[in-house]
């Protein structure tokens, strides 16, 4: 019952400064378009403290405005009506479009510069560095001067600045020119530029614009550097995952496991069920979904990998080159499967709120935070991996059987059960990787089949057999084509990387890192 | 042991064969129609739906009392998106099934490879999804876009000030005929509005390209150079790491707009749509369109995928390609009753001037170049995965399938030439 | 391994087999004279053959010619190859050049006017004579077979690295054809021919002409193999497959060897890509994809590897399979054929010709 009597005080509260702004309000709705583009230019240069709750509800889309064009506000799913008058007609949310979306973050950005909260102003005065219109001069002007927080501050010295450059005094110019220079904003270059390229008549000022022009030309050049340095690293992790499965079942099992990219996808069907079963059953938790659907993807890949090498690929062994014909025939039937259970399109997996977005750790270099986490997710299992290989029973068995089978089973190593549960490993390492890749690309049934070839590619680069030859060959792939595409484009740079590796391994046929031995046939 | 299995096989093989006759005895009183769409391969993605929807405007028609007081019989066959495979099964449908029509095809290419099949056997394809122009068969009807009715007003919202008024134009596309023939016009087009070289880039990827760092990244340094749009004809599968890439390193849709020409929403629905909200889509039908037709049509397919228990019925939704499947059915079906028999000669006559009252909410006219006249429409996507339409062209528009702005188009007459 | 085919490979190459087999082989054999006969029937007459059936036959037997040069290369020489569609594909090309070049008459062939292209790119010189694209549809799959197999065969690549090599060289050539800037039509390819040699290529006549020139095609290349691993030439190759260093040590330089055979291989490929272009009508590079090396290398699994007939029949079934499937059953036919793969490496590891032998014996 209280909780009723709060929300409706609650809403009281929150309905009473828009009350005061309802003229605002009803003036908007029974705009036209371009009149509501005039309003809010208007708004933006002459910020009242009254219109803020008003331009934050339009902006959350909680303005409506029935069949009259009364203006209404939702609160708590509710319409209540901003005027007196309305009509009996079904309030509608008032849409924007681009071009009004726009001018309200701007007009939020200058209402948003008294706020109390320093951190808000900060946001606001950034925003108002990239967009403020000329006609904002006079605000900022006046928020400048009164502003107290120093990082707040600075960041409307260079809004300001960016303004100034228009100033019909050559020493105001010259300051804001100089201020522009500090900064590594991808807009000071072009404002810079358009500056000296324009009909600036001041020798000073012209310097300034040149020193400064160099300074953000060479801050950008940085940050694009670092960008280009960790997309290669990002693809690398991805191919790395992507691959990783495959070095185990292929590099040490010799499967030519063409079900391999069967047993991603099937990893990223297993990360939508578990986002469905958070949604239907605890919506609370959703964001933690990727998390819980870590161990289910590596359980259900791992149970089809184990079941299948039981009934199909253990009868192959020693037929290597039949091994790619049964898992064919296997990865053929897996997609159909999914096809037929889940429709042929892609399904939604969402990118929880931690995983979207990204860190802006440059003005021009925003890493995305499910890269990052990819890419550490990419160690994580690569060491998990070589522990499991390295530091257990289990992976001294795989190895043993890789190395010599017979000589294995002398020593009472059961093959067959390693087998089982090194092929099981692999497809469950295989399921971690279509967790990660559902975060970036899409969930579909054709999802394994666009990876399968990379993987095979990276595995037999880095030397069949040999875990670190594979994390070598996925992080230089990813690195170089990083470097190749902007210089020569997507196409011609996958193409010449293709040729690169069957050069590479006329060098060295056995790949990155080779073992070394005697046996020969 | 051999001789049983022999025999079994045998008398398998027989009982398929008879089956299959006493179908051929059974359908003596229907027309066949042919539904030539992938239903497995990379195009299942898009082209299962179509199949599903003409099915479902076959049970409508067939409800009403069919064609010509017959029934109508679909055939459907998988063309596997093998493309070769798509000129054998035109090829089978004409001659085995003898269909008196087809409705199928996605991409230009599986297009161009059954076309000289129906030349030759005088058949009669509708072809429903926007393209890129630069064809005119006779035995063909396109009931989905050509350029002018799709790329061109999008491009020019984008110029206008309630698109954004944009400066810089980022035409990102992958690499196949239809981008590239699109953003050949729409290159023409930019610099006939004054748009300078130097303010448009073009940028290609490869089929299945999923890394889309360097380009996103390409595109904001692009976008410090003024008011920038994005005109985005990547193809199914690579949308969404490209919008997810977008989102996360932060360009929203109202610092960068992008027009997609390929998106639409049934695409929509395998991705997140929060963060993409504002960007646009170019079409000339949406499933959000308020209008009787529609929300009767609308109602009709959802009810079909949840009776037919369709994957996902209850996300079902109806995009453009389906609504042009949907309006050629309907006037193949008009027309034949208009010629009394489904002789193609006499129903392609017969089709030239035929109208429907489609749920786009406009009556469309075919006309004589094979093409339909189309509104356009711009959407911007809502974070329920529909879109609003922010703007429309006062009434259907002609198809322009030759461009003039491709040279030497001049010359091509914009109707059909029967026979070579 | 050793011993698997050599059996199989030695009754193939020493008697043709029990006189069943050689009855329903030479049935099948007038089957397929007939079947371009019986097209010119005029098409009421019951036993006229449609077109459908002629082309579907006829294409099947190029994808035969393609099984078999695999088979030459995998089965006897044990060099798998998963880039096989790549020279296929290449001698399409070189076929389809000639074609469009016929259909455009002196202009440029239509798909290049509204590709920006101006004038014929210097690769195209010539491609309007019929001789010049034959000896293309030969030279072009052949010399780069001999570049691509020179360099692998010296720096001693074998097994898989091999394989994945040549997947990555389709994969490349894939990915070079679908661009438009490289001057074959992009993701279009080549399509709708009008006439080969000033004939109409939709006529009954060139139909059954092109049929009978992929049948002796097909026999030819049978021919070339039963004398082929007759020969001594075939044995080296075995010993290649089952014990290079052995080989090696017996004072043998198998990369010769290799080399001819791969090149025979490819150029083989080249010529049934020739053939089949102007009977499906269309070339475009998904003909290259990874994936339709790999259906290869199946029906050659299929048919039975080392064997000559094995792989002709592992091309007719798998084809004729999806051919019946994808009508029959178009949601299921997948499941069918991944069944059967599984099915017939499991209980079949001889493949379909190792099961007839059996069945003889």
């Amino acid at each position: 019952m209280p909780t009723a009597l709060y929300r409706l005080l609650l809403s009281l509260a929150l309905l009473l400064p828009l009350g005061a702004q309802a003229g605002d309000a009803l003036e908007f709705t029974r705009a036209g378009a371009s009149e509501q583009v005039r309003l809010l230019e208007h708004w933006s240069a002459s910020p009242t403290a009254e219109r803020r709750a008003f331009l934050d509800a339009l902006q959350q889309g909680r303005i409506g405005a029935d069949g009259d064009k009364n203006p209404y506000v939702q609160q708590a799913g509710q319409w209540q009506p901003l005027t007196e008058a309305n009509s009996d007609d079904n309030p509608r949310v008032l849409r924007l479009n681009n071009r009004l979306r726009g001018l309200l973050n701007t007009a939020l950005a200058s209402h948003a510069l008294s706020d109390e909260n320093a951190g808000a102003r900060l946001d606001a005065a950034r925003t108002l560095q990239r967009n403020a219109p000329p006609a904002l001069l006079p605000v900022l002007e006046q928020r400048f001067a009164q502003e107290g927080d120093d990082a707040v501050h600075d960041a409307l010295a260079l809004a300001l600045a960016n303004l100034q450059l228009a100033s019909p005094e050559a020493a105001t110019r010259l300051k804001a020119v100089r201020l522009l220079g500090e900064t590594g904003e991808p807009q000071a270059k072009t404002r810079l530029q358009s500056l000296l390229d324009g009909d600036e008549a001041d020798p000073a000022v012209r310097k300034a614009a040149e020193t400064s022009l160099a300074q953000v030309e060479r801050k950008l050049f940085i940050g694009e550097l670092l960008g280009q340095a960790f997309s290669g690293l990002s693809l690398g992790s991805i191919l790395l995952l992507a691959a990783l499965g495959l070095a185990i079942t292929f590099g040490l099992l010799g499967v030519i496991n063409m079900a391999h990219g069967e047993m991603l996808m099937l990893g990223a069907y297993s990360t939508y069920l578990v986002q469905i079963g958070f949604q239907r059953l605890a919506p609370e938790y959703l964001a933690l979904y990727p998390l819980a659907a870590l161990p289910v993807a590596f359980l259900v890949t791992a149970a089809i990998g184990m079941a299948l090498e039981r009934t199909v690929i253990r009868h192959l062994y020693g037929r290597p080159l039949e091994t790619l014909l049964a898992t064919w025939g296997i990865s053929l039937i897996l997609i159909q499967l999914v096809r037929v259970i889940f429709g042929a399109q892609n399904v939604e997996v969402a990118n929880p709120a931690w995983l979207s977005g990204g860190w802006q750790v440059l003005p021009n270099l925003v890493l995305p935070w499910n890269r990052i986490v990819i890419i550490g997710f990419a160690l994580f299992v690569v060491a998990l991996t070589w522990l499991l290989l390295n530091r257990t029973r289990l992976g001294l068995n795989v190895r043993a059987v890789t190395q010599n089978r017979n000589m294995a089973a002398c020593c009472g190593v059961p093959t067959g059960k390693v087998d089982m549960l090194a092929f099981g490993l692999g497809s469950g390492i295989a399921g971690l990787g279509g967790v990660a890749l559902s975060q970036i690309g899409n969930v579909g049934p054709d999802l394994g089949q666009g990876y399968i070839i990379d993987s095979f590619l990276v595995v037999v680069l880095g030397g069949v057999g040999q875990l670190a030859g594979s994390i070598s060959a996925a992080f230089g792939l990813g690195v170089l084509n990083k470097i190749l595409e902007p210089q020569i484009g997507a196409v011609l740079g996958k193409i010449l990387i293709l040729a690169l590796i069957i050069l590479f391994i006329q060098k060295r046929p056995q790949g990155l890192f080779a073992l070394r031995g005697r046996v020969i046939d | 042991m051999q001789r049983r299995q022999l025999i079994k096989a045998l008398t398998l093989s027989a009982s398929l064969v008879t089956m299959g006759m006493s179908w051929s005895i059974q359908a003596a009183e229907t027309i066949k129609v042919g539904i030539l769409h992938s239903l497995s391969g990379t195009m299942a993605i898009s082209e299962t739906s179509l199949k599903d929807m003409a099915l479902m405007t076959i049970d409508e028609i067939n409800a009403k009392g069919g064609v010509l007081g017959k029934q109508l019989e679909p055939v459907v066959v998988d063309p596997a998106s093998n493309w070769p495979l798509f000129a054998e099964r035109g090829r089978q449908l004409l001659t085995q099934d003898k269909v008196a029509v087809t409705f199928g095809c996605w991409t230009s290419v599986s297009r161009k490879s059954v076309l000289p099949v129906y030349e030759e056997l005088n058949g009669l394809l509708f072809y429903p999804v926007q393209y890129e122009g630069e064809e005119l068969s006779a035995n063909v009807f396109y009931t989905g876009a050509a350029p002018n009715q799709q790329a061109i007003p999008a491009v020019e919202y984008l110029l206008s000030e309630d698109g954004g008024a944009a400066k810089r134009f980022f035409l990102l596309g992958t690499d196949y005929v239809y981008p590239r023939t699109t953003n050949k016009i729409l290159r023409a087009f930019l610099i006939s509005k004054g748009v300078a070289e130097k303010d448009i880039e073009e940028v290609y990827t490869p089929f299945g390209h999923s890394d889309y760092q360097t380009i996103v990244a390409n595109i904001k340094k692009f976008s410090a150079g003024g008011k920038t749009a994005v005109v985005s004809t990547i193809n199914g599968d690579s949308n969404v790491p490209f919008y997810k890439e977008l989102a996360n390193q932060g360009l929203d849709a109202t610092d960068v707009p992008v027009v997609a020409f390929s998106v639409g929403e049934e695409e929509l629905r395998g991705i997140d749509t929060k963060p993409l909200v504002g960007h646009l889509a170019a079409w000339n039908y949406f499933q959000s369109v308020e209008n009787p037709v529609n929300t009767e049509f609308v109602k009709k397919w959802k009810a079909y995928a949840t009776t037919k228990g369709l994957p996902n019925a209850d996300k079902a939704v109806t995009n453009d390609p389906m609504e042009a499947t949907y309006v050629g059915i309907h006037m193949w079906a008009q027309a034949v009753e208009k010629a009394g028999t489904t002789d193609v000669d006499k129903v392609r006559q017969a089709l030239y001037g035929q109208t429907f009252a489609a749920p786009s909410g406009y009556t469309l006219t075919m006309e004589k170049n094979h093409h339909l006249h189309k509104p356009v429409m711009i959407g911007e996507v809502q974070e329920d995965g529909q879109f609003s339409v922010v703007w429309q062209t006062e009434g259907p528009l002609r198809a322009q399938p030759w461009s003039p702005y491709i040279p030497g188009n001049d010359q091509k007459p914009d109707y059909a030439v029967v026979g070579n | 391994m050793n011993t698997m085919n050599q059996t199989l490979l030695l009754r193939a190459s020493a008697k043709v087999g029990p006189r069943v087999s050689l009855a329903i082989g030479l049935t099948v054999l007038a089957v397929l004279l007939a079947l371009p006969l019986l097209h010119l029937l005029p098409g009421d007459h019951a036993l006229h053959v449609s077109s459908y059936t002629l082309t579907l036959v006829g294409k099947i037997l190029c994808y035969a010619v393609v099984a078999l040069a695999l088979d030459l290369v995998w089965g006897y020489a044990g060099l798998l190859s998963l880039g096989h569609g790549l020279f296929f594909a290449l001698g399409g090309y070189a076929m389809g050049m000639y074609l469009m070049r016929q259909s455009a008459g002196d202009g440029l062939p239509a798909f290049m006017s509204f590709l920006s292209w101006s004038e014929l790119p210097w690769y195209w010189v010539g491609t309007e004579h019929f001789l010049w694209a034959l000896c293309l549809v030969v030279a072009v799959p052949g010399l780069l077979a001999f570049v691509f197999g020179y360099f692998a065969f010296r720096s001693r690549i074998k097994g898989v690295y091999f394989s994945i090599m040549t997947q990555a060289l389709t994969f490349a050539g894939m990915l070079l054809f679908f661009r438009n800037e490289t001057g074959f039509g992009g993701n279009n390819g080549f399509t709708d021919f009008k006439r080969i040699l000033g004939f109409d290529i939709t006529a009954p006549g060139t139909r059954a002409v092109l049929f009978l020139a992929s049948l002796l095609l097909l026999l030819g290349s049978l021919y070339l193999g039963f004398r082929l691993a007759r020969s001594k030439f075939g044995r080296v190759l075995t010993a290649v497959r089952d014990a290079e260093n052995r080989l090696m040590f017996c004072g043998y330089d198998p990369r010769g060897y290799k080399l001819f055979i791969w090149v025979l291989s490819a150029v083989l490929c080249g010529l049934a890509g020739a053939l089949y272009v102007p009977q499906v009508g269309i070339i475009n590079p998904s003909e290259m994809s990874p994936t339709n090396s790999i259906e290869a290398a199946v029906w050659v699994a299929l048919g039975g590897r080392g064997s000559l007939i094995g792989p002709l029949l592992g091309a007719g079934l798998v084809n004729g399979m999806k051919s019946f499937f994808t009508v029959a059953l178009p949601e299921y036919w997948l499941f069918f054929l991944g069944a059967l793969f599984i099915l017939v490496t499991l209980y079949l590891p001889k493949g379909i010709y190792g099961l007839i032998k059996r069945g003889e014996q």
